[in-house]
């Protein structure tokens, strides 16, 4: 039912810890719904220097954590807010439908990381 | 070492005996058993021994027998069948939280045809109170249906005591029986059941083929409209291989089951033994004792259910899970919650079931290979993060 992109990145899941004193912390889901992650950044000149993360939840979960953080180290802040739950999803090479909500999950962590960041710097948000 | 199937609640695979048995329904017994001509009887005659053979495994008569495409279709006519052909004495159905949905969605799709449905809860390890079941019963009560066993913990009904409950009222009383049949011993008279489903892929059976007692007397409708089949009861021509398959299957599981009942169990508390010392806040979903010989269904808190079946299917080994996402749905099990898990902990669940080909080599090899998934999956749990700073 997975891509096997999907079980690489589940097998093999990029980025996965934390980061100590991390510049911004983002954590969605809840675990009543069987889902939750948490992204940390390291932000240096608007640039995302290292992403890590850790998710409770399924295959897909894991996936779209582990992709999600790929595709937005070494972006700067304005690209890893565009990221698009479709975009990861075509990076994994499609998810089944009932997983679709792990990829917005992943989106949405990213956003809540930058958007953790951003508080602490309101002088590097651009609009 | 080869894959290790621990799914065994899901399905089986068939014996030598059951496919050496339907072999020649393959070939030379190919009539069509309701026809008249010697190819007909030829067929005919293992429809009937298969029948009787069934019969004589559950302590009930041959024409009480009725073979069905399976579990599901099996629950789907005890249920409507008993409800319809009751109407006018009643419309009130008392079943529990914790049916196989060939039940639960039968009652609920039930109640949109008029019926009123009481869906008793289950204590702490998934067992009904028989005293529960009585104290639910009104004078428009028409069923009873509890099942024998729960396919995802294994608890193990009271179904003789809720079987005298329900003649003293004079009420039909359904099990769906699919994980008890070639499992634990069955008794049709002993358990004081008018209607029971089975399942032939369940006991090393082909799949497609099941069955349903109904006991002579029993005021139940056609389900399957369109054929003299079944003694007018269910439509569709019979089908001879899988009813013979069956029947051999479930021949040998009866004929071992106390050795094999006794071996299983063995294996099923050494693995729930291990699994409960080498994981970390592990617990024991279900009956510890009341539950089926094969059945091992563990909560492993802070990780998902799914997440474990696919690393452990990476391993090599076949197991399930309650969890939501391997259902499809957004809801964890609604057995899982009907016990008294909280979400995340039901999320967590992991369900292992032997068989009698199990093995104990294939026990520790799972023993060995759990553990440190776990750790790795925790190790990337901020739900475990959360708890481990919450301790300290």
């Amino acid at each position: 039912m997975y891509s096997e992109k999907v079980m690489d990145h589940f097998a093999n899941p990029r980025n996965v810890g934390e980061i100590e004193n991390a510049d911004g912390v983002g954590t969605v889901g809840n675990a009543k719904c069987g889902d939750i992650m948490r992204m940390y950044l390291k932000v240096e000149n608007g640039i995302i220097q290292d992403v890590k993360f850790k998710t409770f939840g399924c295959g897909a979960a894991i996936a779209t954590s582990s992709m999600a953080t790929e595709m937005v180290k070494g972006k700067t802040l304005k690209e890893a807010l565009a990221l698009t739950n479709k975009a990861v999803m075509e990076a994994l090479d499609g998810l089944p439908p009932v997983k679709v909500h792990c990829s917005l999950l992943a989106e949405e962590a990213i956003h809540a990381a930058v958007e953790d960041y951003l508080k602490n710097h309101p002088e590097e948000r651009i609009d | 070492m080869d894959r290790i199937y621990m799914d065994n609640a899901a399905t089986t695979a068939v014996c030598p005996e059951a496919l050496s048995a339907m072999l020649p329904c393959f070939g030379e017994v190919f009539g069509n058993a309701s026809s008249i001509h010697g190819d007909g009887r030829k067929a005919r005659k293992y429809l009937e021994d298969a029948r009787k053979t069934v019969a004589a495994c559950l302590n009930a008569k041959p024409q009480e027998i009725y073979f069905t495409s399976g579990g599901s279709e099996s629950d789907n006519w005890a249920v409507k069948g008993a409800a319809f052909a009751n109407r006018e004495k009643g419309n009130h159905i008392i079943t529990t939280q914790i049916e196989h949905h060939a039940v639960l969605h039968t009652c609920q799709w039930l109640e949109k045809q008029g019926f009123e449905v009481t869906y008793l809860p289950v204590d702490e390890y998934g067992l009904v109170d028989p005293k529960a079941v009585e104290a639910a019963i009104t004078d428009r009560t028409i069923l009873i249906t509890v099942m024998a066993a729960n396919n995802e913990i294994g608890t193990l009904e009271p179904v003789a005591e809720i079987g005298k409950i329900a003649k003293a009222h004079k009420i039909l009383f359904h099990t769906d029986a699919v994980q008890a049949v070639g499992a634990v011993p069955v008794d049709v008279n002993a358990w004081g059941v008018d209607m029971l489903s089975l399942s032939g892929h369940k006991f090393h059976g082909p799949k497609g083929i099941g069955a349903l007692y109904v006991r002579t007397g029993s005021r139940v409708d056609t389900f399957l409209h369109g054929g003299a089949q079944e003694r007018g009861r269910r439509a569709s021509t019979e089908n001879v291989p899988g009813a013979v398959g069956m029947a051999a299957a479930l021949k040998k599981a009866v004929e071992n089951l106390e050795e094999n009942g006794m071996r299983m169990i063995d294996l099923r508390d050494r693995l729930i033994r291990g699994i409960l010392e080498s994981v970390p806040y592990a617990r024991l979903n279900g009956h510890p004792l009341m539950r089926l010989p094969g059945n091992v269904n563990v909560s492993i808190p802070y990780v998902e259910g799914e997440a474990l079946l696919l690393r452990l299917d990476l391993a090599g080994v076949s197991a399930s899970s309650g969890s939501a996402c391997t259902s499809g749905s957004l809801d964890p099990s609604h057995v899982l919650l009907a016990i008294g898990l909280p979400h995340e902990i039901a999320h967590g669940s992991l369900r292992l079931t032997l068989t009698d080909t199990s093995t104990g080599e294939e026990v520790d090899e799972v023993l060995r290979l759990l553990p440190p998934i776990v750790e790795t999956l925790r190790g990337m749990s901020p739900m475990y993060d959360d708890f481990l700073n919450g301790q300290k």
